[in-house]
């Protein structure tokens, strides 16, 4: 298999990344603007694995862009958010393991609809064969053993296949060793979408063009925490399943509904957002040829948190079943494409804030 | 040509694009009047030299925003007085350091953001504000707080003729035919500096080779215009700052990536191999903007600084890679010169080298002996492989000649003020930098003069 830790020979894209940051590097007006220019800045050698770097600790906030003096038609033709979109892109398909999947949801959308109705279909299925005799609410319809067996290898085997990815990336980039600072450091960074404020709290230059705005961070952070409470709401549950002996169904005032009700509609008003306001940016500053695999994703975490809100919404109802299938079936495929699917950038855009250790 | 209307379109009219465009638009139009911003470039191409630009000199009394300390008044105007030798309009200088305290935070309310000195710049934290993303974000904010005043912005508004008649502003032709009357009119249209005839005519044919650093489109056609109706000059018309830049820069427009800050570490010498100025005079921050005019008396207008690998990494990155080789024939055989003389050159140097401390940031007196020219600071053999070199040209960045103004703004006639005629930034502001230049103060110019430019004129119309 393919996974020494030796960083990746050069490429198109990295040449060209590296290209730009060498003009870059000698201009320094962005320097305010996100951690990639003060990391920039740090390098010794603009060697592969240090772009790849910067590349994933950029969060195409695009403030760079619209500031430069160097952007097409001017000769130097420098659009560094689209030249760093394409080498993380490129990261993200190369690093993918097992490879022969890697390719196919990052670039279409069409393939990631495929999943999900295959998600939908596994799901149907599933509940066909497995119906239980017995049971309360959506156990009524599918098991909880069935869940567990469907879940627990659909949520950890892509997890197993991330942290491979990601071990040999970190060795590329020279990560090091991991502190608890680097990881304090690296959640509050996330957290806040500090790299998405452009330095400053004015926000991106994303849906307005030249103009500043926080949409797009708001809607990223809602996205972030709306989906970190889900996930949360499921732990949590997981929790009370096993270790207090407390299964489902929840009534609304117990931790799995306070987590989950909220964080879905976080993460529904998030990922709605997100889409909308791709829709109004200016695709040639991003990975031109992922845009529709990437707003494949964003639909399809949009579709796993409405899809839930109504499942809880029609509780009691004979629509529980169907939705039920429709629901995990979007789950099932969100998982089983993390590694896949612009989902995985959550795990390298950390990552790589993690190693970047300006004044730590 | 048709009859203007009766009643002007506008109140103002403020022909160019750039800083003291916008800043002479805005307050206009926040006084109420009506404003036309005519910019020669397309949109993509907006703000003149201001887009290259980083950052804004400012007088400031203890800590202002991103500056830290005291910049007062009688320190600006020395520096000002020692990099021009007095070639200044004492006055109107003194009124742009002055108006440049409260010009900062005007800035800031209208939509630029300052950020701390930037990496390799640390020596300009007290004296010199920074612009966030540099001048291109400052220019943007600039067009953006301007369409929300209302301001009407037109690109590709290149105007051919500014019509002065009976001591007034009439009317201005654009060079597709249109006609556009307002009741007063800004000029804010820069220099003449990327009309490489107009350059060769008043320096001589060896301004052809000279390199453009900024825009395209400052090709001074409203200044030659006014200069022709009457309008009183002022700064030297055969002179343009020129620094020296990467030989390799693209012809116009390659802004701050192009400089080089190894002639220090370095020895300079022409095509003929001979070395011509002491390249370790004084720190280069003082000193790059005399190398634009010594490579410019060169022959064919270039020059070639040979480092050795002692000196990589004591200066900022350039944007394009040095020629390198394993011996200094082998270099100069790159660079198209005689390798004989290279090396005999640089064992002079050598020969003249001497021993002692070397300090890269301060000056250390480390001197040649017995060479001439010498070279009186940082002065070490080159003499460790691989030898690097970078080629120099001159990049002009600006021209001093321009329009000359009152404290108000007003442009002059030979008969008095033009009555509805004012000017700011670099078509004026060869009143205030008669020669040489101060980092940032170019902005403080455009800005503190495009504001008093944009308050009069809308005075006048309303």
């Amino acid at each position: 298999m393919p996974y020494d830790s030796t960083p990746k020979a050069t490429s198109p894209a990295t040449d060209e990344a590296r290209r730009q940051l060498e003009i870059c590097n000698a201009c320094r007006y962005c320097e305010g603007y996100c951690d990639v220019f003060p990391a920039l800045t740090r390098l010794t050698e603009m060697e592969p694995g240090a772009i790849s770097h910067l590349a994933s600790l950029c969060h195409n906030c695009r403030g760079c862009y619209y500031a430069c003096q160097y952007t097409p038609p001017h000769e130097f033709a420098v659009n560094l958010p689209a030249a760093l979109a394409e080498v993380r892109q490129k990261d993200w398909e190369d690093y993918a393991w097992p490879q022969p999947v890697a390719r196919l949801f990052h670039r279409s959308g069409l393939a990631l609809a495929a999943a999900l109705i295959a998600g939908f279909a596994a799901l149907i299925a599933a509940i066909a064969a497995l119906r239980p005799e017995s049971g309360e609410g959506f156990y009524a319809t599918l098991s909880h053993n069935a869940m567990v067996a469907i879940f627990a290898p659909a949520f950890l085997l892509p997890l197993i296949a991330v942290s491979i990815s990601l071990r040999a990336w970190w060795s590329a980039i020279g990560g090091g060793r991991v502190g608890l600072a680097d990881i304090t450091r690296a959640a509050q960074a996330a957290g806040r979408g500090r790299n998405l404020d452009g330095g400053q709290g004015q926000g991106c230059n994303f849906e307005q063009a030249d103009r500043f705005s926080n949409a797009r961070r708001h809607a990223h952070l809602a996205t972030l925490w709306g989906f970190m409470m889900c996930f949360a709401a499921t732990s949590v549950a997981t929790l009370m399943h096993y270790g207090m002996n407390w299964p489902a169904p929840y009534g609304f005032w117990t931790p799995p509904k306070l987590l989950g009700v909220p964080g879905g509609i976080l993460l529904c008003l998030g990922s709605g957002a997100l889409m909308a306001l791709k829709l109004r940016a200016d695709p040639a500053l991003g990975a031109t040829r992922v845009w529709g695999g990437e707003m494949g994703f964003t639909a399809l975490l949009f579709f796993v948190s409405a899809s839930g809100l109504v499942l809880y919404a029609a509780t009691g109802t004979a629509a529980v079943p169907a939705l039920l299938a429709v629901h995990l079936g979007a789950v099932l495929a969100f998982f089983l494409l993390i590694p896949y699917s612009k989902m995985v950038h959550g795990f390298y855009r950390f990552a790589a804030l993690m190693a970047d250790r300006r004044g730590a | 040509m048709t009859e203007p209307p009766p009643h002007p379109n506008w109140d103002v009219a403020v022909v160019g694009g750039g800083n003291a465009a916008l800043c002479a638009a805005i307050e206009a139009a926040e006084a109420g009047a009506r404003v036309i911003l005519l910019e020669a470039a397309p949109e993509h191409m907006r703000g003149g030299n201001s887009r290259h630009t980083r950052n804004f000199r400012c007088m400031h009394h203890g800590p202002l925003s991103v500056l830290t300390d005291t910049y007062d008044e009688d320190e600006y105007y020395d520096d000002l007085i020692r990099v021009t030798g007095g070639k200044t309009d004492p006055d109107l200088a003194r009124l742009a350091i002055r108006e440049s305290e409260a010009a900062l935070p005007w800035m800031e309310a209208h939509g630029v953001r300052f950020q701390p000195s930037l990496s390799g710049t640390l020596s300009l934290g007290r004296t010199n504000a920074f612009f966030l993303g540099g001048g291109k974000a400052l220019v943007n904010a600039y067009y953006a707080t301007a369409a929300d005043l209302g301001v009407t912005i037109r690109y590709n508004a290149k105007v051919a003729h500014v019509h002065i008649e009976g001591g007034a502003f009439r009317w201005l032709a654009l060079e597709d035919g249109a006609r556009i009357t307002a009741s007063a009119v800004v000029l804010a249209s820069g220099g003449f500096q990327a009309d490489l005839d107009w350059l060769a005519r008043a320096w001589g044919p060896a301004a052809r080779n000279f390199l453009i650093r900024g825009t395209p489109w400052n090709r001074g056609e409203v200044l030659r215009d006014m200069l022709d109706q009457g309008a009183e000059s002022v700064g030297d018309p055969t002179q343009c700052h020129a620094v020296a830049i990467d030989g390799r820069a693209p012809k116009f427009d390659g802004g701050i990536v192009t400089r080089l800050d190894c002639v220090p570490f370095s020895v300079v010498v022409n095509r003929a191999c001979m070395r011509f100025h002491d390249e370790g005079e004084d720190v280069w921050p003082k000193r790059y903007a005399i190398w634009g005019r010594l490579v410019a008396a060169q022959p064919e207008q270039v020059a070639y600084a040979i480092i050795d690998a002692k000196a990589r990494g004591l200066f900022m990155p350039t944007v394009f890679p040095p020629e390198t080789a394993d011996t200094l024939e082998e270099l100069a055989g790159k660079l198209g010169l005689d390798p004989a003389q290279l090396a005999k050159t640089v064992a002079e140097y050598n020969a003249a080298c001497r021993p002692g401390a070397f300090y890269p940031t301060e000056l250390d007196g480390l001197a040649t002996d017995g060479l001439a020219p010498p070279k009186t600071n940082w002065a070490r053999p080159i003499d460790t492989p691989p030898f690097a070199a970078y080629t120099l040209r001159p990049g002009v960045t600006f021209t001093y000649l321009g329009l000359k103004v009152s404290a108000r703004a007003q442009v002059q006639s030979g008969h008095g003020p033009l009555a509805n005629v004012w000017a700011a930034g670099e078509i004026m502001a060869g009143s205030i930098l008669g020669q040489g230049y101060l980092a940032g103060f170019g902005m403080t110019i455009g800005t503190v003069f495009g504001r008093i430019a944009g308050q009069e004129a809308a005075a006048h119309a309303l």
